[in-house]
């Protein structure tokens, strides 16, 4: 049941009791597009997003991830998504080898499988004087780079970030935005929530979420000028206060 | 008249690691100063040792003419401090919270109320709410009455909208905004650049040391290098096309458009005549008005 879409959901709905908390939201997004998910606190963003990585059931609608359902093959999406948050699942007292190990077991993959994606992810890093030192010892852009190249070391289809690059330098974080414009360039998606609207901008297109509904969709430029402003934070506050 | 923070060569070390090295301060008073930086820059360490919880290894400091160090029980008095890190009671409600901090600083809610009135407002309705159940908005603006409750003099703020959303943002700054108009002058911190503009002053920081302090509008318009905003159908070869060029100084992404800074000025239908003999389309080419990244990018390059 493939199809042309990495992501696509229809009248997408997550209800608890009388509280609609995702409404009805439909959007797709395409192979090797990075698509950014916006929204304030308690938009429903979370809730559509554990919906879409297989985590919770929707009340109603349809969705589809790497063209898998998302009521019925939620460990087929487990096993074609990738996932990285800001609060890195890197386990800071093993080192940059055994992260890899670790993360290389858990999606199944094979002893000579791990091996050569630990060479790659390595020299794809720059990390070959640091492969043995703990992860808690690395520089937190290395950290950063280091948790998306082990969150897509089973060769997802799909990576989901998740408010990725707080907190570092401007410089390191366009290291980071580097490394995903050059996955995005081989056909892999990648999905991005992020509180941070000038975030927002490196994306090919962005939704933005209030109460549980998608209110905005298109590319950032367009978005500017559809609400005639000059920065994605102003389209975000016209939005979100209504 | 004296400023309201002086900071004179203040440095300080962790075993071999240096967090800060020659600081050099001053913010005047009421004034609204920002501290902008990545982290691991050294801003919490500055923090510290300016509300007198860490000595500093060098240097001194004063804060409303009290030494840092001498006269640490003294400052304490007339500060107001928001951590990074949440800090308040989480099983205490919101209305316990300020209570104690009143009490501590001998005063009452009642006495001080017209500070945080408007803050306060609009967490009244969860006032018996536990703090640990608050929203990340709620909890800042809890931590900030908390913070404001004893009327001090100077505030410090480190980090105070880091993983908050952009409405709780915008709200937080008019806060501040509102703050420095009573006289009160603040001092905060932030790892976003696009909220330097909001502050009077501000000193980029990066690696323990200070790139530079002024009005951030003085601080975009001192970049004086050609820069030039660049987009075409292919982002990320168009990146790597123009760092093949001798022309380019730097090429960084910019959200939707690359920052082209070339090392020196050239007309515009050159680089469009490169970009078309490299196979790219749509291509928008127009000059860019630097902004604090293009600033700090260039200093973190030189220094």
């Amino acid at each position: 049941m493939k199809n042309e879409y990495a992501i696509q959901a229809i009248d997408l709905t997550k209800k608890f009791g009388d509280f609609t908390a995702v409404d009805a939201i439909s959007f797709d997004v395409e192979k090797g597009e990075i698509f950014g998910f916006l929204g304030a606190n308690g938009a429903g963003k979370t809730t559509a997003i554990k919906m879409l990585i297989g985590l919770s059931k929707p009340s109603s609608g349809q969705a589809t991830i790497a063209g898998y359902d998302v009521y019925s093959q939620t460990e087929l999406i487990k096993e074609h998504i990738g996932y990285m948050s800001q609060k890195f699942s890197l386990y800071e007292d093993l080192t940059v080898l055994q992260n890899i190990r670790f993360y290389g077991g858990v999606y199944g993959l094979s002893r000579k499988r791990i091996k050569e994606k630990s060479a790659e992810i390595i020299e794809r890093l720059n990390l070959e004087a640091n492969a043995r030192k703990v992860v808690a010892d690395l520089p937190l852009g290395w950290k950063q780079r280091l948790a998306f190249a082990v969150a897509s070391v089973h060769d997802p289809a799909i990576i989901f970030l998740d408010e990725p690059t707080g907190g570092v330098d401007p410089a390191t974080r366009r290291q980071f935005w580097e490394m995903i414009y050059e996955t995005a360039s081989r056909g892999v998606t990648i999905f991005v929530t992020t509180h941070y609207m000038d975030e927002a901008e490196y994306c090919d297109r962005i939704s933005i979420m209030v109460d549980g509904k998608i209110e905005a969709l298109g590319k950032p430029g367009a978005l500017k000028s559809q609400f005639e402003a000059s920065h994605m934070e102003e389209v975000f506050l016209k939005l979100a206060r209504g | 008249m004296k400023p309201s923070i002086q900071i004179n060569q203040i440095g300080k070390t962790y075993g071999d690691v240096m967090a800060l090295s020659d600081i050099n301060l001053e913010v005047e008073t009421g004034e609204l100063f920002g501290l902008i930086g990545p982290d691991g820059a050294g801003k919490t360490t500055l923090f510290r040792i300016l509300t007198s919880l860490l000595k500093p290894n060098a240097g001194e400091a004063w804060v409303e003419g009290l030494h840092t160090v001498k006269d640490y029980k003294k400052i304490r008095r007339i500060i107001g401090y928001m951590p990074g890190k949440f800090s308040l009671y989480q099983d205490l409600s919101v209305a316990e919270n300020l209570t104690f901090f009143a009490t501590i600083f001998g005063t009452t809610i009642q006495e001080n109320y017209h500070l945080i009135k408007e803050i306060y407002q609009q967490l009244e309705p969860f006032k018996n709410r536990r703090a640990g159940k608050l929203s990340g908005g709620m909890k800042q603006k809890l931590a900030l009455c908390c913070a404001l409750i004893h009327e001090p003099k100077v505030l410090f703020l480190d980090e105070p909208t880091t993983g908050v959303d952009a409405v709780s943002r915008a709200e937080f700054w008019q806060m501040l905004k509102r703050l420095r108009e009573r006289g009160i002058t603040i001092m905060v911190s932030t790892p976003y650049m696009d909220e330097a503009s909001l502050c009077e002053r501000i000193a980029l920081i990066q690696g323990g040391k200070i790139l530079s302090v002024d009005a951030p509008e003085a601080i975009t318009n001192s970049y004086q290098k050609p820069l030039y905003a660049v987009r075409t159908a292919d982002y990320y070869r168009l990146l790597n096309d123009l760092r093949d060029t001798d022309f380019a100084e730097r090429v960084a992404p910019f959200g939707e458009f690359l920052h082209l800074t070339t090392r020196e000025k050239m007309p515009e239908q050159e680089i469009k005549d490169f970009l078309l003999s490299r196979g790219h389309s749509d291509i928008r080419l127009q000059p860019a008005k630097p902004t604090i990244e293009d600033v700090f990018l260039d200093l973190m390059q030189t220094t």
